[in-house]
């Protein structure tokens, strides 16, 4: 009975362990052809529901995120002026904004497919960028879809997704940066709560 | 004499550009953009000018339309932006993505019926996306004052200076009799814009600041242009350490946060983007 728990204990662990050793590459794969799956059957997704999206988006793809990082990153030296309290605010709006985004974009999406660059993972490395491209059927123009990703203890993290060599986390740098210089941390979070409060509403509305 | 529509371009779009350079006095924080003032209104001119006219059009061309017709005029176009990309990879040194252009053109004016058809992609050989902006960007010259101007939106000093040259060079905008030619110039026009509906939604839904968000965005994608997707990073400046809120909690002020000071950082920026193509 003991060595039935050690085996068992001894599998869960090993598990965990395959878990993290996840090459970033591989997790980006997975979870773009998973998503990418799901969207080209959801019918509901294609035609504009967004709520549907958010929750694949939310079920899928955010547990490989890291928030606390994209927001640090988007205020700068901003960030130190908050206090723990306001960090955690403004990195729960902020995880809106970004879902949100990221749910429209997917339902926009119409027969695109995602090339894989080849990557390597060289010895040692613990923050990489992974490029991926989408290719529109037809016509020539493809669009870079990069991301960054940092070894965090449970596993790779994105910290940054980049769009045609646009950062969306350091797309807001400015917004935030005369946001804070003008009204403080405190006009950013009400402005980023405002922000997300009408995104809801449109939201809901379709 | 009667002024042509490109003339009547090339004018205003120096006109504007020495606005732009001239018009220091509308300054704001943000030393990338310091006639701030002068590109707000400019922005809300073109936003109110899009939803009027622009968008409109485009989306009834997009509902009109079946997307293969859609994709043939969008390659047709694209093809002959494939000869001036070609001249400007030349310009900018890059002699094997310019014959690898040149094959595009011959290919996809061959086979692909005048370019409405994109064999050339299917046979490996990779779309670019180079204009002169770009290229006095690969000589070293730097971006300049961030400026909007009517119709074409977000530029810089260097790309306005660019862009004149663009519309200088484009075949569609040399092509006589002027009637095709204002037909040509208007269906891409149409045409262009009823591609990017589909990210319409998505700045909408990203941006907080709409105006600061096309800026910026703007500025990263050229800076990514120019460096053919691989720009030096500039992610961490100073970012500060990545273990989360724990950073404040210690309660120990980092020097450095007092001490930045704004403006070199975007400066230092510039400086580095422009190191890093002079030494290519």
């Amino acid at each position: 009975m003991k060595s039935l728990f050690a085996l068992i204990g001894g599998l869960l662990f090993a598990a965990t362990a395959m878990a993290q050793e996840v090459a970033p590459d591989v997790l980006v794969k997975t979870v773009t052809n998973e998503v990418l799956e799901i969207v080209r059957k959801d019918k509901d997704i294609q035609s504009g529901n967004t709520k549907k999206a958010i929750d694949l988006v939310e079920a899928k793809v955010l547990p490989n995120f890291n928030f606390t990082r994209m927001t640090q990153l988007a205020m700068a030296r901003d960030w130190r002026q908050a206090s723990p309290a306001q960090q955690k605010i403004l990195t729960d709006e902020f995880h809106t904004l970004l879902v949100r985004t990221y749910s429209k974009a997917l339902t926009e999406y119409k027969n695109q497919t995602v090339a894989f660059k080849p990557f390597t993972l060289k010895a040692g490395e613990t923050d990489v960028r992974v490029r991926t491209e989408i290719q529109q059927a037809g016509a020539g123009k493809n669009v870079e879809l990069d991301y960054w990703l940092e070894k965090a203890p449970s596993g790779w993290k994105v910290y940054d997704i980049e769009v045609g060599g646009i950062s969306l986390v350091t797309n807001y740098r400015e917004s935030f940066a005369s946001e804070v210089r003008n009204n403080g941390i405190e006009g950013l979070i009400k402005s980023l709560q405002a922000k997300n409060k009408s995104g809801e509403a449109t939201s809901v509305k379709k | 004499m009667k002024t042509t529509l490109p003339a009547r371009i090339k004018t205003v779009a120096v006109a504007v550009a020495a606005t732009g350079l001239l018009a220091g006095c509308a300054t704001s924080g943000n030393p990338k953009d310091p006639i701030e003032g002068f590109n707000r209104a400019m922005f809300a001119f073109n936003e109110g000018l899009d939803a009027a006219i622009v968008k409109p059009v485009a989306k009834g061309y997009d509902a009109v339309l079946p997307s293969p017709i859609k994709t043939g005029v969008t390659n047709f176009f694209s093809n002959i932006d494939d000869l001036f990309i070609g001249v400007n990879n030349l310009l900018q040194g890059k002699v094997p993505e310019a014959f690898s252009d040149l094959g595009r053109v011959m290919i996809n004016t061959t086979v692909g019926l005048l370019g409405v058809i994109d064999f050339a992609s299917d046979a490996g050989l990779e779309k670019h996306d180079e204009d002169f902006g770009q290229t006095f960007g690969r000589w070293g010259v730097g971006n300049g004052a961030y400026v909007v101007i009517p119709v074409f939106g977000s530029r810089t000093a260097r790309d306005t200076v660019g862009l004149v040259l663009d519309v200088a060079a484009d075949p569609v905008a040399n092509h006589r009799p002027t009637r095709t030619r204002d037909l040509a110039l208007a269906l891409r026009f149409v045409n262009d814009r009823a591609n990017l509906l589909p990210a319409d939604k998505v700045i909408e839904e990203a941006a907080l600041d709409k105006y600061s968000y096309m800026r910026d965005a703007y500025l990263q994608r050229r800076r990514n242009l120019i460096h053919d997707g691989n720009p030096p990073r500039e992610i961490e400046a100073d970012a500060g350490p990545a273990d989360g809120p724990q950073t404040a909690e210690a309660g120990v002020p980092d020097p450095r946060a007092e001490l930045a000071p704004v403006a070199p950082v975007p400066a230092l920026l510039v400086a580095r983007t422009q190191a890093s193509s002079e030494a290519k």
